[in-house]
C-alpha cells in the first residue's frame, strides 16, 4: 500500500500544468480553443489510455484522473470526458446521458456518444436537432436545448462509461477545489483592509481553511476511484463504492469552494472580470454531469 | 499509487488475526465506565499481551523495545483489533502515544530505561499534567510555579483535564521555573510519579455523567530535578516534539470505530420502524447516511495519503490537522444521525433495544472531539497559517 503519487505520476501532473499555463489564459479564454485541444492531444492527454501497440500511452484510470485533475485545475473548456473516454485523439467528442435536457459545446463535436441505462450509442450529431441557448449558465460551456436523442449505434456497456464519466467529471471538479483554493489564498494574502492583510483575520482564515480541508479530502477520493477502476474484478462493488463518493465529494467541494472564493474576493468576486465566477460556473456544470449529490448518496446505500 | 496491501502487510495481518482469535477469550470481561480500577486491570492485562506477543509500541523504535512497524502495518494494526473489538489503547494512551515517544526523542538513558520497557509491559500508567484552568488553547500561559530547592523543584498549582489520573503512576507535567522570561521559554517538562505528597486528585463529572478527566491540585509537590527531560525552560519545545503523535495515529483507531459505528447504524435503521416501514426507507435519512459514508470512505484514504507521504519524507505530514478537523466534525454528524434513527430511543443512555444506549453516549462522547487537543477553531488556524501560509 502507498498511496502517495510517484516520481513519474508528479511529472505526469507537472507536464499537463505547464502546457496549460503556457498555452492557456482564463483572462482571454473565448471558449473552445481547436489549437489548444490538438496540443492536448499530441501531449498523449486524449490517448493515455490507449494501448502503446495502438499508439497511445498504455496508462489506466489512476493517471487519466491526474492529467484531469489539472485540466480541470487550469478550467479548461471543451467536452473534455467524452474525447478521453472515446479514446480518438483527432476527434471532437461529446458525451451526454439520455433524457438531458441540454447538450455542452454541440457546435464543435464531430462525434457524439450517448449513455444510458442499457449501453453507450454512437449518434451523429447532424442527426440531432438542438436549438442553441443564448445565455449559458458557464460562458465557456456553450449549450444547445434538445428534445429528444436519436438512438444510435452501440458501442459498449452502459456501467463501464457511467463510472468513467463519473470518475474524470469528479477530477475536472477537484481541480476547481484546488484552484479556487490557491486563488482565494492569494487574494487574502494580497488585499488589505483596515490596515492588514484580510487573512490576518481568523473569519477569512477560517473560510480559506475549510477550502483547503475540502479540496485534500476530495484529492483523496478521487485518486481512490482512479486507482480502485484499475484494480476492479467486478467482485464486491468496492470501486463502484468509491466512484459514488468521489463524485458526490467533488461536486460539493467544486461547489462550496467556488463560492467561498468568490465571497473572500468581496466585491470584486462578484463582477464580471474577476475570474472566480468562471469557477463556479463550471463547478456547476459539473454538478449536473453523471449524477449529482443526491444520487451519488443514495446509490451509495446499495454497499452498506 | 496503489491501495493494494503488500504480501508483508497481509502476513502480519494474518499472524495478528490468529493470535488475537486466541488471546482475546483470555482477556478480562469489559467493566462498567465508573470502575476505574476494572478499566485499569483490563487494559494493562491487555498492554502485556501485546507485549509478550511481540505487538506492544507498534509505532515504537525497535531499540527501545518497540515493534517498530512500518506504516502500513501501523494502519493494519488499528484495523484489526479494532475490528476484533479488542481494547483501544485506553489508559495506556498517555504513555504509549505521547509520554513515551517523549521519552523516546528527549529523555537521557537512565530515565528511559526506568519508564520505556514499564510502559510497554503495562507495568506503568501515565497521564498528562499540561493544560491548567486558565490555560486552554492558549496554552504557553501555563502558571504551575516550579521552584527549584536543592535537588528538587517545589511545584504548585493547578492542571485540569487529565485523564486516567486516578489510576496513574507517571504524569507528564509542564511547569513554569521562570516567570520573567517570555511564556514559551519559561516552561519544563518533568515527571511526577503521583504517588508524591501533595498530588491530589479530584475527579471532574463530564457531560456523560462520569468522570473521564480529573483536576489535578499540587500542594508544594517535591519532584526531584533527575525527573527533568530535556533542559530547565526548554519543556515547551520538549512537548511540542510529540503533539503531532496526538494528532496523527491516535485518530486512526477511532476512525476503523467509525466505520464500524456506522455500519452498525445502517443495521438499526433497517429495522427501526418509522411510518409504515423502517428508517432505512425513508430517502432523506437513507441518504445522509450514504453521505456521511462516503465522507469516512474518503477520510480514510487521506489517512493512507497522510500515512504514505510520511513514509516517502520521514516527517509527519499536512494530512494530519486536516484529519482531526474533518474527523471531529463528521463524527458529530453521524452521531446526530444515529440519533434522528433512533428516534425517541435517544432519550435513554440505558438500551432501549440493542446497543441503543451506546450511540447515546457516543453522541455525547464525541462532543469532546472537537475540543481536546486542539479546538477546531485552533486546528483552523493551523491549517491557515501553516499550510497556507496566511499571516498571523
Amino acid at each position: 500500500m502507498n498511496f502517495d503519487l510517484d516520481q513519474d505520476e508528479r511529472e505526469l501532473q507537472r507536464g499537463i500544468r505547464e502546457i496549460c499555463a503556457g498555452r492557456f489564459r482564463l483572462e482571454e479564454a473565448a471558449g473552445f480553443d481547436r489549437d489548444l485541444w490538438r496540443e492536448l492531444a499530441d501531449a498523449g492527454v486524449f490517448s493515455l489510455t490507449v494501448p502503446e501497440s495502438d499508439g497511445g500511452l498504455g496508462l489506466g484510470m489512476t493517471e487519466a484522473v491526474l492529467v484531469i485533475e489539472e485540466l480541470g485545475r487550469a478550467l479548461v473548456p471543451g467536452p473534455l470526458v467524452g474525447t478521453f473516454l472515446a479514446r480518438r485523439p483527432d476527434d471532437v467528442v461529446g458525451l451526454s446521458e439520455r433524457g438531458s435536457s441540454v447538450l455542452e459545446h454541440f457546435d464543435v463535436l464531430d462525434e457524439l456518444l450517448v449513455v444510458d441505462d442499457d449501453g453507450l450509442w454512437r449518434v451523429e450529431p447532424g442527426a440531432v436537432h438542438a436549438v442553441p441557448v443564448d445565455r449559458p449558465l458557464d460562458p465557456l460551456t456553450p449549450l444547445h436545448r434538445i428534445e429528444s436523442l436519436p438512438q444510435g449505434e452501440r458501442m459498449g456497456p452502459a456501467d463501464a462509461a457511467h463510472m468513467q464519466a463519473a470518475t474524470l467529471t469528479a477530477a475536472l471538479s477537484l481541480g476547481i477545489a484546488e484552484a479556487t483554493t490557491d486563488l482565494a489564498v492569494a487574494y487574502a494574502k494580497e488585499r488589505e483592509q483596515f490596515g492588514r492583510p484580510i487573512g490576518s483575520f481568523q473569519a477569512v482564515k477560517h473560510l480559506c481553511a475549510d477550502m483547503l480541508v475540502r479540496a485534500e479530502v476530495t484529492r483523496a477520493a478521487v485518486h481512490a476511484a482512479g486507482v480502485l477502476l484499475d484494480d476492479d474484478d467486478g467482485g464486491d462493488g468496492e470501486a463502484h463504492r468509491a466512484v459514488h463518493a468521489a463524485k458526490l465529494l467533488a461536486t460539493e467541494a467544486a461547489v462550496a469552494n467556488g463560492k467561498t472564493c468568490i465571497q473572500v474576493h468581496g466585491g470584486m468576486g462578484f463582477t464580471w472580470e474577476a475570474t472566480p465566477h468562471l469557477f463556479l460556473k463550471r463547478a456547476m456544470v459539473h454538478a449536473t454531469q453523471f449524477g449529482g449529490v443526491d444520487s451519488h448518496a443514495e446509490a451509495m446505500h446499495a454497499y452498506l | 499509487m496503489d491501495l493494494l496491501w503488500s504480501e508483508d502487510d497481509e502476513r502480519f495481518r494474518a499472524e495478528l488475526r490468529a493470535w488475537m482469535a486466541d488471546a482475546l477469550p483470555r482477556l478480562p470481561a469489559e467493566s462498567t465506565r465508573e470502575d476505574w480500577q476494572a478499566r485499569r486491570h483490563r487494559d494493562t492485562t491487555w498492554q502485556r499481551m501485546l507485549h509478550d506477543a511481540g505487538y506492544a509500541g507498534i509505532n515504537w523504535p525497535v531499540e527501545f523495545g518497540g515493534r517498530g512497524a512500518s506504516l502500513s502495518e501501523q494502519l493494519v494494526f488499528y484495523e484489526e483489533i479494532t475490528n476484533a473489538g479488542a481494547p483501544n489503547v485506553g489508559v495506556n494512551f498517555v504513555g504509549l502515544l505521547h509520554a513515551g515517544p517523549t521519552l523516546i526523542a528527549e529523555a537521557s538513558d537512565e530515565q528511559r530505561s526506568k519508564h520505556l520497557p514499564a510502559i510497554l509491559k503495562g507495568d506503568e500508567v501515565w497521564c498528562q499534567g499540561f493544560s491548567e484552568p486558565s490555560a486552554g488553547s492558549d496554552l504557553a500561559s501555563l502558571r504551575t510555579r516550579a521552584v527549584r530547592d536543592g535537588d528538587d523543584y517545589v511545584i504548585t498549582g493547578q492542571k485540569i483535564w487529565t485523564s486516567f489520573a486516578q489510576v496513574s503512576d507517571y504524569c507528564e507535567l509542564l511547569v513554569r521555573t521562570d516567570p520573567e522570561a517570555p511564556k514559551h521559554k519559561g516552561i519544563t517538562w518533568l515527571i511526577l510519579p503521583m504517588d508524591t505528597p501533595g498530588v491530589d486528585v479530584r475527579p471532574l463529572k463530564t457531560v456523560l455523567g462520569s468522570s473521564e478527566f480529573s483536576e489535578l491540585y499540587l500542594d508544594e509537590v517535591r519532584v526531584p530535578a533527575v525527573n527533568r527531560v530535556g533542559g530547565e525552560n526548554d519543556g515547551w519545545r520538549v512537548a511540542m516534539v510529540t503533539f503531532s503523535f496526538e494528532r496523527g495515529t491516535s485518530l486512526v483507531s477511532e476512525m476503523v470505530e467509525a466505520r464500524r459505528q456506522l455500519d452498525e447504524l445502517v443495521k438499526v435503521a433497517k429495522v427501526v420502524g418509522r411510518g409504515r416501514g423502517t428508517a432505512w426507507d425513508d430517502t432523506g435519512l437513507r441518504r445522509e447516511i450514504g453521505h456521511a459514508a462516503a465522507e469516512l470512505d474518503a477520510l480514510w484514504n487521506l489517512v493512507k495519503r497522510t500515512v504514505s507521504e510520511a513514509a516517502r519524507t520521514g516527517v509527519p505530514g499536512v494530512g494530519a490537522s486536516v484529519v482531526k478537523l474533518y474527523y471531529s466534525e463528521l463524527i458529530q454528524r453521524i452521531g446526530d444521525l444515529a440519533l434522528r434513527v433512533l428516534d425517541r430511543a435517544s432519550l435513554s443512555l440505558d438500551d432501549v433495544y440493542d446497543h441503543s444506549g451506546h450511540f447515546v453516549e457516543e453522541r455525547l462522547r464525541v462532543l469532546a472531539l472537537t475540543i481536546a487537543a486542539g479546538s477546531s477553531q485552533i486546528q483552523r488556524n493551523i491549517v491557515a497559517e501553516r499550510i497556507l501560509g496566511l499571516p498571523k
